[in-house]
């Protein structure tokens, strides 16, 4: 064989979408009443539960931060494999062009939650 | 394949444009697949919640007062189904993803991790909802 083999990258990928999944899973019902239903709306939870200096406050205790952190972005990383092999699935060629740009996006997203996160200060 | 079929002039390409329209089971399979575009839809959300809130005040009310918008009711709605959904199957076909699992020289059952699993989304949910009122008193 000419070609040298080489290592896979796959297992990043997976393992990133295995550990979303799992979060999403566990917790990803309530999160998403709490930040998108009942947090705007003040239903189910105390007034103000998503005012800004809460959030603020919970953005820039380690914890919080560590929370936020995680859950956005290993949601995005879940959803970036999946949509890779939905474009699989539909026949789109998903070579090298096609993978980068959806995990260079990716990780540019997560870079810029980074970013923000520790723009709020500890 | 024989030569006859594959000439060099007109290859057999297969085509693959929709073959999962005709099948409930691929239909299903598909909805599912799609749904991923909505699970990073949802990460972009939050996503731009943290920029927001990195940009003060004024930026993060302009994205909270924007998450009360119907359109954004709407999507978290559909979102809050799509995730019920995935909690769902992801623990279905949990004992399809782990290796045998023995206690006392039995195999734990299928039936028996999904329960475990959904049991255990419904106490971490419960958890993330009490953490958030205590964080919130």
């Amino acid at each position: 064989m000419a070609r040298t083999l080489k290592r896979s990258n796959a297992p990043i990928f997976w393992l990133l979408f295995g550990a979303g999944g799992l979060i999403a899973a566990l917790i990803g019902p309530m999160l998403v009443y709490l930040s998108g239903i009942g947090g705007p709306l003040g239903i189910g939870v105390p007034e103000g539960m998503m005012s800004y200096p809460r959030m603020l406050a919970f953005s820039q205790h380690w914890a919080g931060k560590l929370f936020l952190f995680v859950v956005t972005t290993l949601i995005l990383w879940h959803a970036a494999l999946r949509i890779y092999h939905t474009l699989h699935d539909l026949g789109f060629h998903t070579g090298k062009v096609l993978t980068s740009s959806l995990y260079g996006l990716t990780l540019i997203f997560t870079l810029i939650a980074a970013y923000a996160l520790l723009s709020v200060s500890f | 394949m024989s030569e006859q079929r594959m000439s060099a002039q007109r290859p057999y390409i297969r085509s693959t444009d929709g073959w999962w329209r005709d099948n409930p089971y691929y239909v299903r399979y598909m909805l599912r697949e799609f749904s991923s575009l909505l699970v990073y839809a949802y990460g972009l959300v939050l996503l731009v919640g943290l920029v927001r809130l990195s940009q003060g005040e004024a930026a993060y009310d302009q994205w909270l007062e924007a998450l009360r918008n119907p359109w954004a009711l709407a999507f978290h709605g559909v979102m809050l189904l799509v995730l019920l959904y995935h909690t769902w199957s992801w623990f279905e076909i949990m004992p399809k993803t782990l290796p045998a699992i023995r206690l006392g020289g039995k195999r734990l059952s299928d039936g028996a991790i999904n329960v475990i699993g959904l049991a255990a989304a419904l106490v971490c949910c419960a958890a993330l909802y009490g953490v958030a009122l205590w964080l919130a008193r």
